[in-house]
């Protein structure tokens, strides 16, 4: 067994696991973080989609002991309190999730995107998540989604500074 | 009923939880005390089990149970669908059980279950089970299962299920005697794997106080799943049987279906008398998710010298795979060859289906199911047909569409269609894609070096399966109604349950539209609940495109009750004559007058009788209604794709894709937009990506997402679409289905486009996938052949 | 996944030291590893994370090369203003790696130490001549790839680092599956002073040069230049999504797609 410390949603978190637990177990089973799913064991699907150190990765391809140290966020992380991100926001207004399942990967991933590219274009958005599967809205209203999401975090940023 | 929430895109309850990760999936659930399930699964597509010796496995630390076939010995997975053969005998209707006896039929099938404490350690346990198998020849290819030797089920000759028609021979055959000119064509539709993203899961668990079972599960439909899981395989009574269908990850059909691991996960909880829970992984979805599709199909069609359809004949083989799955006979039959009228007025049909058993997973309805395989099929024909008459695509339609004065149209093929305007809807869809300037932009993409083409097809769909006494005289063993019960609460806030089941359509959000409209709330006061049996008083499950058409309907059913009811208190609280009470904007009025009691007002009555007509009326507000619909109801529509390919690799990339539908009265027309999409994008799937491959001796070669290909954002376009809705004359609400339309609609657009681009090379045959492959082989071979000539 | 024990090493020697266990291996991104192991086709007694190993990383240019560190992220690579200067081609080609997510795990150590037959890193670094710094030894791209994920490396040895020489022009065009996304044929082209050098990946057993098409382009640097037939279909790979004729045909398509493309 190996004791795992993340930050987790900026809460502190530590798990005694198998070194074989993947980052994503340890989020679903130790920590109760269910909002990050498993949608395939070859790393495509991109339903466990979340952040660690600021950055998107694939957490059923990575180890927990991997993170030790690390700070993560999940989807539950990404609303400020009842206040929706404007990428969540975004998929609500724009009908860009229908079962719901691939969705936390789908937003976390955009939500890197719009960091690197603060206004994506169409074609940019659809390359962008070439490793995000939904097999429900033919992809339509998600990139409608993540365009209003990355105009919506523009202005955000604009109203901070 | 048209007032501001009908017709509205009202943003959608159930999105909060699924967008801060508050969804409540099968998987996300643990049972106190539960332990973990790994199916041991064949490696072989045929073999006979000689020996299996879990002894080393069952000795592990942390493993609680090693069971088999020998253990498990339980009903069959019934199948909920009796097809009879032409000859009036019933189909082959081969056991199935849970865990495979003495036999597995396909990679995949289940042979041993190990429950231990963690799934690492089952796992680890599974690998020092000990299975001596004796490989048998598999029976892979249809058209080879029907002469083979070797037979899936000892007992099925020829592994044929059955062998089934339709139509009228005679008139068939001397039109085409007469006919001025016979289109013939010879396809395939290609096997399909739904690839819902949440993978199926189960959690069995079973009380020991009162001997109640619960079976949490991925499925469409968790009455259905008691109903024949209870009954007919583990023999547990309704009363004793809770099914919950939590928020599911996408169905598509594939979760329709009564599935081993469920029987499995709810036994094992008995025999061990605590929770067991099972997820699959993705390799394995695609080896025990029943797949969809896969026909052979032979068709052509007789014409009059205007290109005018006098008659059509049509052959298909229809691959069942190794058991038949709940559904699987009524696809090819009952959802395909009734379908053949499509949208046109030919006078005389004829079909011919041949079910066929193989070493491969199960076949079932996938999104469509029957009706993407007939359209594919008929509208390839059409194009074909325009070909030899030497007409416009567009035109040969409109020449034999049925007239949109002609409704109802009883067709040759058994169904009755209530309503439609094809003309309509495909002039509709012309204009949209710019099907008449097309050759400019052809021109243009040729000085690019790319090969531009469109494709058109047009299609009719059978939505809400039903009624039930005329799918009970074709075989199906269930009803086909729909069942709702909407509870007024005493403060006047509305809890509706709905035995249709969401997952992924939206129903939280449409049905609270429709009960607010009704009863004057704001859509936040209604709560829909699905998905559980101890709540629901029934219900048959969201599959075919019924749920609002069906469903919804008994919903609507309930509030008629509720308001009648609801008058009847409120005449006795306004003093008035119950025939004088008007309800409008929740608020029960004397006609003429402005004395008025609002609906809180009369269900707090209803709950405090104390001014109440008790005498006449029972307390409480909460009204059940069942509604098994008199006919199916019939979308249409029309779409139109353009591709451009690129002849030096033979990418073919789809530039524009148009869809214009009638869905009759729309509740949510941003939700029914969402449903458009994600079939178009199915369907471009079937058509241009995806195909399920087995070699010869039965191994699934396409088994993970790495070799079998799912549309991805970058493989599509964003979609124009639009809609010319005429209300369903046959349903009560006017509602017709729009979950599988896009899915039915596209795969022959897109490969009408492929061949259209294709054309200048000779080509004139795609097989689906059009991949680049095929695509250019097809522009290799041709331009072989060109050399030779 | 078999179970496993787990370390970090502190740096490049570190790691070395580790791996001297039976059956250890390395992790460096894990994009390959850990899907392997996943299914169990994997069973690895120790893993070895070089994560920690802050020497492993890093992007220099000098006059003549560019040198990378081996746990540079495909990310870090394909974002990199140096990359970029020095060899667009290179940091175009790190971008095209799976997907986002893979970009910001995976490493061009990893990459090429695995030598999976449809990685595209091996392409680069056999085009450009690269030189393999490892822990023992520098081994150049030539002698490193020896077939489907097998390399010259040893037991306990590590790549630290690839040092790229400064093409003229280079670039990579790839025909990705449409499945997997990996290569089905991607061509590296890299035109130096004095010769040209044309990689390809995805389409056989293992990356391959083509001298056919390099004598020809250092001749005539042109898209015309690529002679369909240098690449034999006998030599090629096949499987669903391309048999070896298609194979053998896109090779030279992406060929004078990459030279057409070469900056």
């Amino acid at each position: 067994m190996a004791s795992v410390t993340i930050t987790v949603n900026g809460q502190k978190r530590t798990a005694d696991v198998e070194p074989r637990t993947l980052l994503v177990q340890l989020l679903r089973e130790n920590h109760g973080l269910t909002g990050t799913h498993v949608g395939c064991d070859t790393s495509q699907c991109g339903a466990c989609v979340i952040h660690v150190n600021g950055k998107s990765v694939k957490a059923c391809t990575m180890l927990a002991v991997q993170a030790d140290g690390a700070s993560v966020t999940t989807i539950e992380g990404l609303a400020d309190g009842a206040t929706l991100h404007p990428m969540q926001e975004a998929f609500r207004d724009n009908h860009g999730l229908q079962c719901g399942f691939c969705t936390p990967g789908m937003v976390m991933s955009a939500v890197d995107l719009v960091q690197h590219n603060a206004d994506p274009s169409e074609q940019e958005i659809r390359d962008w998540l070439e490793g995000n599967i939904c097999r429900c809205t033919g992809y339509h209203n998600i990139v409608k989604s993540v365009k209003a999401g990355a105009a919506a975090m523009r202005k955000t940023k604009t109203k901070k500074k | 009923m048209d007032g501001s929430l009908i017709g509205s895109p009202v943003r959608r309850k159930e999105d909060q939880r699924f967008l801060t990760g508050r969804g409540n999936y099968t998987d996300d659930i643990n049972r106190p005390g539960q332990a973990y399930a790994y199916i041991i699964r064949s490696p072989h597509g045929h073999a006979k089990i000689k020996k299996i010796d879990a002894s080393a496995a069952a000795k592990t630390k942390g493993v609680i149970a090693v069971f088999t076939g020998d253990d498990m010995k339980v009903g069959s997975l019934p199948c909920g669908w009796q097809v009879k053969s032409t000859d009036g005998s019933p189909m082959k209707e081969p056991p199935h059980p849970p865990i495979a006896q003495g036999k597995v039929r396909h990679v995949g099938d289940q042979v041993c279950v190990v429950i231990a404490e963690t799934y690492a350690i089952a796992r680890d346990a599974a690998e020092k089970v000990k299975i001596d198998y004796q490989p048998l020849p598999a029976v892979v290819d249809m058209r080879r299962a029907l002469e083979s030797k070797s037979l899936v089920h000892d007992d099925v000759p020829k592994n044929l299920c059955y062998d089934w028609t339709i139509g009228d021979a005679k008139a068939v055959n001397d039109a085409f005697a007469k006919a001025h000119k016979v289109a013939k064509i010879e396809l395939i539709n290609n096997r399909l794997i739904a690839n819902a993203m949440e993978p199926r899961a189960a959690i069995g668990d079973y009380d020991r106080s009162n001997g109640d079972y619960t079976l949490y599960t991925t499925s469409q439909n968790p009455h259905v799943i008691r109903l024949l899981m209870g009954a007919f395989v583990l023999q547990i009574p309704e009363s004793k049987l809770r099914v919950v269908a939590p928020d599911v990850g996408g169905g598509f059909g594939s979760k329709i279906y009564h599935y081993a691991e469920e029987a499995i996960v709810t036994w094992a909880a008995g025999k061990l008398a605590r929770p067991v829970k099972w997820t699959a992984e993705r390799s394995e979805s695609f080896m025990s998710d029943a797949h969809g599709r896969d026909h052979i199909t032979h068709a052509k069609v007789a014409m009059d010298k205007d290109g005018r359809f006098l008659a059509l004949m049509v052959d298909t083989m229809a691959n069942m795979g190794a058991y038949l799955s709940t559904f699987a006979p009524c696809i090819p039959t009952y959802l395909h060859g009734t379908l053949l009228a499509g949208n046109y007025a030919t006078p005389a049909i004829y079909t011919n289906v041949k079910a066929v058993f193989t070493n491969t997973v199960p076949v079932d309805a996938y999104r469509g199911a029957g009706r993407p395989e007939c359209t594919y099929l008929l509208e390839r024909l059409v194009d074909v047909a325009a070909r030899e008459m030497k007409l416009d695509r567009a035109e040969i339609r409109r020449r034999n569409f049925i007239h949109a004065d002609d409704f109802p149209y009883q067709t040759p093929v058994a169904l009755k269609y209530d309503s439609g305007d094809y003309h309509t809807l495909m002039d509709k869809a012309i204009r949209l894609s710019g099907w008449d300037d097309f050759e400019k932009r052809r021109a243009e993409a040729k000085k690019r070096g790319k090969l531009r083409g469109i494709g058109i097809s047009t299609y009719i769909e059978a939505c809400g399966i039903a009624p039930s006494a005329v799918v009970g005289s074709l075989g199906a063993r269930a009803g086909l109604y729909e069942c709702a019960n909407v509870r007024v609460h005493p403060t006047g806030s509305v809890t509706v349950f709905t035995g249709t089941h969401s997952h992924g359509q939206g129903h939280e959000t449409t049905f609270a539209q429709l009960v607010a409209e009704r009863l004057g709330l704001t859509v936040e006061q209604v709560d829909v609940v699905h998905g559980d049996t101890a709540k629901i008083p029934f219900g048959m499950g969201t599959y075919g495109s019924r749920s609002l058409a069906v469903g919804g309907v008994a919903i609507a059913k309930a509030l008629d009750k509720i308001i009648a009811k609801g008058k009847k208190i409120a005449a006795h609280l306004l003093e008035a004559s119950e025939s004088d009470i008007e309800f409008r904007n929740g608020a029960f009025t004397v006609a003429g007058t402005d004395k008025k009691k609002m609906l809180g007002e009369v269900s707090l009555a209803a709950y405090v009788p104390h001014n109440y007509p008790i005498d006449k009326l029972e307390p409480g507000l909460e009204e059940t209604a069942f509604f098994d619909p008199l006919n199916f109801s019939y979308p249409a529509g029309c779409h139109v794709c353009e591709v451009e390919i690129d002849p030096d690799t033979g990418v073919t990339k789809i530039v524009n894709f148009t869809a214009v539908d009638d869905f009759g009265r729309v509740l949510n027309p941003m939700i029914v937009d969402g449903q458009v999409h994600g079939g178009i994008a199915q369907g471009i799937g079937q058509a241009l990506l995806e195909t399920c491959v087995y070699d010869d001796n039965g191994q699934l070669v396409t088994g993970s997402l790495m070799d079998y290909c799912m549309p991805r954002a970058d493989d599509l376009p964003s979609f124009k679409t639009g809609t010319h809705n005429v209300p369903a004359r046959d349903n009560p609400l006017g509602v017709k289905g729009c979950g599988e339309v896009g899915a039915i609609g596209s795969p022959p657009a897109v490969i009408g486009a492929v061949i259209d681009a294709l054309s200048p090379l000779g080509v004139t045959h795609m097989e689906m996938p059009a991949t680049p492959l095929r695509v250019w082989q097809a522009i290799n071979g041709t331009k072989h052949r060109k050399a030779a000539e | 996944m078999y179970s496993f024990d787990y370390a970090r090493a502190k740096n490049a020697k570190d790691a070395a030291k580790l791996l001297a266990k039976k059956e250890a291996k390395v992790v460096a991104g894990g994009m390959t590893l850990l899907p392997t192991m996943k299914q169990r086709l994997a069973k690895p007694s120790l893993l070895v994370d070089l994560a920690a190993s802050k020497d492993l990383k890093g992007i220099k240019k000098a006059a003549k090369a560019l040198t990378i560190g081996a746990m540079t992220t495909h990310a870090e690579v394909a974002h990199s203003s140096v990359v970029k200067g020095a060899c667009a081609a290179l940091a175009a080609l790190a971008e095209g790696i799976g997907d986002p997510q893979v970009r910001n795990r995976g490493t061009i150590g990893g990459s090429i130490a695995n030598n999976d037959p449809a990685a595209d890193y091996p392409a680069a670094c056999l085009a450009l001549g690269a030189t393999i710094v490892t822990t023992q030894r520098k081994i150049p791209a030539d002698k490193f790839f020896k077939g489907m994920f097998e390399t010259a490396l040893k037991r306990n040895e590590l790549v630290t680092a690839i040092q790229f020489p400064m093409a003229e022009k280079a670039a990579y065009i790839k025909f990705p599956n449409p499945a997997s996304r990996y290569a089905i044929v991607g061509v590296f082209v890299a035109k130096f002073k004095d010769e040209v050098r044309v990689a390809v990946t995805g389409a056989g057993p293992g990356v391959f040069r083509v001298p056919a098409w390099e004598e020809a382009l250092a001749k005539k640097w042109s898209a015309d230049a690529i002679a369909a037939g240098a690449v034999k279909a006998a030599d090629m790979n096949s499987d669903i999504h391309a048999t070896a004729e298609y194979r053998a045909h896109l090779c030279a398509v992406m060929a004078k797609r990459a030279v057409a493309a070469a900056k």
